[in-house]
């Protein structure tokens, strides 16, 4: 039945995830409560186990703290010599990555997983590193305490009131091969550290003594084994799926966490992260920027795109939503992707704004069916925000230029109407004369945003109150009604302000959209039509660099793979040595990624369907523009349509150069093809009448026929010598193309020997093929050709009458044929002299015909074939000449009860 | 034997061919016609009802592979073609246009007596293959019964093994291409499949040759097909 069937989709999946990991190295994580259970003991205790069983064992990292009973673990095992850097005057050690990649031992101990790696290293954290040593095959045993979990770091936070910044990403945390569970009781651990068993780093001692509490140990234990039970059912799990045991399959519904501007946002997305773990979904994590939020400070903004960031991190896909009502464009979503839950932080109790409904209760009330999970925010335990990008100066000084002048125009317009008011005093009622401040209201409401309106409705509230209110020339308001008055214009400003000011922001994020579409479709527009590298390379930058406001290069490695690193003088921040990296290991670097987060410059690999085509460098001026997810899927989307380009452009000139090469070949056989007309043709009048002239009738005198034979004689030599000149020609200009075909090896030797008959006169052949041979994949014309020259070559160098052998059988995978004989063999040091051109064995030099090309050719087909050829000595004296033919998978045979016929025997006739 | 004053076409460009090979079949009792170009050959073939026809492939005034395909369509007199080409695939292309063996320039005369010799004998004895055996070595095919004998044994044939061999033995003599095979024993959808060809010939081999490696009778033809000689000194 269907449903009972695994997916395919996923089957393939699995097969290519099982592909990758056979790759990669394996990763076991030793993962324990807290410090001191006994983690970097237990991973050295497998490791020593490991490395008595023969396993190359390295040291990479070992903290023993001093510890005696952890050193002497230690002892006999290779530990590689750390990295010194210097940082800020003072000397220290690093692990070293490149070290570790080089030196390529089977197992290498990485200990303190959550590490991070000292500036101006090749990644962050040491977790990447170990990501990759596993990508470069080498399997890596770590230790990793709870805290250090990603999506539980605050959760240890909140039990042990210490925050840690070193972190490990779950999903990293869930591709670990194994995980082993260090695990002591609370009681036993703080015995140990009362036995000072345990070491602890002298600025963190006091803050220890509070961590290392009993309740919080075993808070931090439960969390420890909670974490590797959920682990463990997701192997079952998954066990589950690819035995399709039964399936589990939900729809493939999903979570959305909303993305608040308050601080704390960090534990929402944590808390989402663990939920959509242990629901087993996919999960998205948005931000609605509406107009309010669009004014927010920079910095602000900046920690929303990181808290994105940081979901982004723990497996979420995530994307920046704009609208004026939250809830509405949250529920949206939430529909149109299929999600069933929502998450969103809890706000901060206000109790005087309880008649506001929260934003939760809205999303509730909009959508019924959507089950909204409301997430504590705790602020107090929000770690004080990493160095931020400082927001280009002379950006936010254009900024706040442009809003002084809108205040300004502001200001001129209402005195404008002021003056222009004041003759109309005596003619027209105050209520008209106020409906011209609103006119003005409204008009900069429109043109100049909200805050201007404002403005606008203050400034004319006291200008009417001031120049026309009686008692004129004074603030004092003399009748009540004209408080009305103002309130309303006050309220209509406002609201008018703000719509326009909502207007205006969601025309904005149109045109800002439907540029950035216009931007991708020109550009594939533009580079569709280009056939050169060089010009593919000039559109990008330049399209790149007018979109993203910056610098951009793209390298191209060239045939060899090499990079040209003249492309970046004069281009300040860019590395060779990173877009090597990028382009090598085809994951982003630089700016705003996980690896050498530090450069000014953002690597991209440029990744084509067949392979990376190059990378692109771009230095923006703002650093911020990188941050926005729809900034950065816009580059990564240029990224591709230039991987595509420059993929297309190449196989353009791939099949140009195939085209040229078809054509030169074409014309290479055609010449040789004539020659070899126009020299057989005469070769075989000759032969043939030199044959008839020894048949003539009356037959000749015995003087005469003796000439005949010797002219016929004659003329085959030199037949055959001109057949070798016209084969050597065919192979030398590149001529052969083979033609393969799937074939027993018998059957080439069967014909060879059938055509070297004549030349090996009365010589025996005896034939040896092994039983369970298989087919070979290959030229027969060209290997009947080798074959024949061996044997011919027997025929020259043996004696009359011995024996010739010829055995065929597989080797490894190979197919082995040896070709011996019990001629006088090869003198030593010639084995190899004697498959050059033109050279003949020096046995019997002057009475053997030939020119010396058979080996040659006999070789230059071989590995046309991708096999060897040489000679060694025959087992009972003479020569053997062997040549290997790489085997293959032959394609299936006729169908089972067919080709299996010649072992099953079934009935004494013949259907 | 051959009958006295049987007629040989050759159609051939160059002289000193034509001159060498009307010596042999004239030593050989043969009535000898020759046409040096295409156009002369056909109406030779039309007009002089010839018993065997050598054909050289490349001629001034066309492709003998055009004429081959004109020819059978009104005549299946045997048509043994000179090649200088070595490319296998021209003989395949003039074996699949109905030719039934080909020589490669150059070759003994010896080799082209015995050619022509075993083509003009198929070609008369076809007409009455309504034989019921048919021997080669030690080897006896009962073509009514369907029954194989090598010596006094029976051997133990799988049906599209039997049906390899019985269309062989219907053209012994004749080259036959993989595709020609293919057709006739698996049928056209399986004309890409030449190692279904190869796998079930070296099987006959193993049950009817005495040594499968040095076949005597069913003998390859490298890169073309294979062919089945009655006798084994018709190979040379």
């Amino acid at each position: 039945m269907a449903p009972e069937r695994p997916d395919p989709d996923r089957l393939l999946a699995e097969v290519q995830a099982e592909e990758a990991a056979q790759r990669r190295g394996h990763l076991r994580i030793y993962f324990g409560a807290s410090a001191g259970v006994g983690k970097t003991f237990a991973m050295l205790t497998a490791a020593r186990q490991l490395r008595d069983t023969g396993t190359e064992v390295v040291a990479g990292v070992v903290e023993t703290h001093g510890r005696r009973e952890t050193e002497a673990l230690l002892a006999g095992i290779e530990i590689l010599p750390p990295r010194t850097v210097s940082v800020n005057g003072r000397s220290m050690t690093e692990f070293d990555l490149d070290a570790a990649l080089a030196r390529q031992p089977s197992l290498l101990l990485v200990d303190e997983l959550a590490h991070t790696n000292l500036p101006g290293s090749r990644h962050g954290k040491r977790w990447q590193d170990v990501e990759e040593l596993l990508a470069a095959g080498i399997d890596v045993y770590t230790t990793l305490n709870v805290q250090h979990l990603e999506s539980l770091n605050d959760v240890v936070g909140g039990i042990t009131g210490i925050r840690v910044w070193e972190t490990v990403p779950d999903s990293f945390f869930d591709t670990a091969d194994e995980v082993i569970v260090v695990d002591l009781p609370a009681d036993e651990l703080l015995a140990r550290l009362a036995a000072g068993k345990v070491y602890l780093p002298e600025q963190i001692e006091h803050a220890a003594k509070n961590f290392f509490r009993r309740g919080n140990l075993m808070a931090l234990r439960e969390l420890a084994l909670r974490r590797t039970a959920d682990r463990i059912e997701e192997d079952v799990q998954a066990y589950r799926v690819k035995r399709a045991i039964a399936p589990v399959w939900k729809t493939e519904a999903s979570l959305l966490c909303g993305v608040g501007p308050r601080p704390g946002g960090e534990a929402v997305i944590r808390n989402a992260a663990r939920l959509a773990s242990q629901l087993g979904v996919d999960w998205l994590a948005v931000y609605v920027e509406t107009p309010r939020l669009q004014r927010l400070p920079a910095s602000a903004r900046e920690g929303i795109l990181r808290t994105l960031k940081l979901a982004q991190d723990m497996g979420a896909r995530t994307a920046v939503l704009s609208g004026t009502d939250p809830a509405a464009v949250l529920v949206d979503y939430a529909r149109s992707h299929n999600c069933a839950k929502v998450v969103l932080g809890r706000p901060r109790a206000r109790p005087w704004l309880r008649i506001l409904p929260s934003l939760i209760s809205r999303v509730g009330a909009l959508a019924q069916d959507l089950d909204v999970v409301a997430v504590g925010q705790v602020e107090s335990a929000q770690p004080a925000a990493p160095p931020t990008t400082a927001e280009a100066p002379d950006d936010a000084r254009e900024r706040n230029g442009r809003r002084l002048r809108a205040y300004g125009w502001t200001a001129l317009a209402v005195a404008a109407v002021g003056l222009l008011a004041t003759p109309l005093l005596p003619h027209f009622d105050l209520a008209n004369i106020v409906m011209m401040f609103l006119l003005v209201v409204v008009l900069v409401g429109v043109r100049l945003g909200r805050g201007p309106a404002v403005l606008a409705s203050f400034l004319s509230v006291a200008v009417f109150d001031f120049f026309f209110v009686p008692p004129r020339f004074s603030f004092a308001v003399s009748d009540v009604q004209y408080l009305l008055t103002f309130a309303v214009m006050l309220a209509v400003a406002l609201v008018i302000g703000n719509l326009t000011a909502g207007l205006r922001y969601q025309a904005r994020i149109a045109s800002t959209r439907e540029d950035r579409s216009r931007a991708v479709s020109e550009f594939a527009r533009e580079l569709s039509s280009l056939l050169e590298t060089d010009r593919v390379v000039e559109v990008a930058t330049r399209f790149i660099e007018a979109q993203f406001h910056g610098r951009a290069t793209i390298l191209v490695p060239d045939d060899q793979d090499r990079l040209d690193a003249s492309a970046l003088a004069g281009f300040e921040g860019a590395e060779e040595g990173t877009a090597r990296w990028v382009l090598d290991n085809a994951q982003p670097a630089g700016l705003g990624t996980d690896t050498l987060a530090g450069s000014r410059c953002l690597y991209l690999p440029l990744r084509a369907p067949m392979r990376n085509r190059g990378v692109l460098i771009l230095k923006p001026r703002y650093k911020h523009l990188l941050l926005a997810p729809e900034q950065k899927r816009q580059l990564e989307t240029f990224a591709y349509l230039t991987a595509i380009s420059l993929e297309r452009v190449h196989y353009v000139e791939v099949a140009q150069q195939a085209l040229l090469r078809m054509e030169s070949e074409r014309l290479r056989n055609s010449l040789l093809a004539a020659l070899s007309h126009d020299l057989r043709t005469p070769l075989a009048s000759l032969v043939g009448i030199a044959e008839s002239l020894m048949q003539s009738q009356p037959p000749l005198s015995a003087p005469q026929q003796e000439s005949a034979q010797q002219l016929a004689a004659q003329s085959q030599r030199l037949a055959s010598l001109v057949e070798n000149l016209l084969e050597m020609a065919r192979i030398e200009t590149g001529g052969t193309t083979l033609r393969r075909k799937w074939l027993p090896i018998e059957e080439v030797i069967g014909s060879a020997i059938k055509s070297a008959r004549p030349a090996l006169g009365n010589r025996p052949i005896e034939v040896s093929i092994g039983r369970d041979t298989p087919l070979v994949e290959i030229d027969a014309v060209l290997i009947e050709r080798v074959l024949y020259n061996l044997l011919e070559n027997a025929g020259k160098y043996t004696p009359h009458g011995t024996r010739v052998r010829i055995d065929a059988e597989p080797e490894g995978s190979s197919l082995r044929v040896a070709i011996s004989d019990r001629g006088p063999g090869v003198s030593k040091g010639q084995e190899e002299a004697i498959f050059e051109k033109f050279t003949r064995g020096v046995a019997r030099e002057s009475n053997t015909p030939g020119v010396g090309l058979g080996l040659a050719i006999a070789r230059a087909i071989v590995e046309a074939h991708g096999g060897r050829i040489f000679v060694d000595p025959a087992p009972d004296g003479g020569a053997s000449f062997v040549f290997t033919l790489p085997l293959g998978t032959p394609p299936s045979g006729p169908d089972e009860a067919e080709a299996g016929s010649s072992a099953q025997r079934t009935r004494g006739t013949a259907q | 034997m051959t009958a006295p004053l049987q007629t040989a076409l050759i159609i051939e460009d160059d002289a000193p061919i034509r001159r060498f090979v009307r010596m042999t079949l004239e030593a050989d009792r043969w009535n000898v016609v020759e046409s040096a170009t295409l156009q002369q050959g056909l109406i030779d073939a039309g007009t002089q009802k010839p018993d065997v026809v050598i054909l050289d492939l490349g001629l001034p005034d066309g492709d003998g592979v055009d004429l081959l395909r004109d020819l059978r369509g009104w005549s299946t007199v045997p048509v043994i073609v000179l090649s200088a080409r070595a490319d296998e695939q021209d003989k395949i292309a003039a074996l699949d246009a109905g030719a039934d063996d080909y020589l490669t320039k150059p070759f003994s005369t010896g080799e082209l007596l015995a050619r022509i010799r075993a083509n003009v004998r198929r070609a008369g004895t076809s007409l009455r293959l309504e034989a019921r055996t048919f021997r080669f070595g030690d080897v006896e095919i009962d073509l009514e019964a369907r029954i194989v004998r090598k010596g006094q044994a029976d051997v133990h044939l799988s049906p599209t093994e039997y049906r390899l061999l019985a269309f062989l033995v219907g053209n012994a003599g004749k080259v036959l291409t993989h595709r020609q095979i293919l057709q006739h024993v698996w049928g056209p959808g399986h004309l890409d499949r030449d190692h279904y060809v190869r796998i079930h010939m070296s099987h006959l081999r193993q049950k009817l040759e005495a040594d499968p490696a040095q076949p005597q009778h069913l003998l390859t033809e490298t890169a073309v097909g294979y062919r089945l000689v009655e006798d084994a000194a018709e190979s040379k």
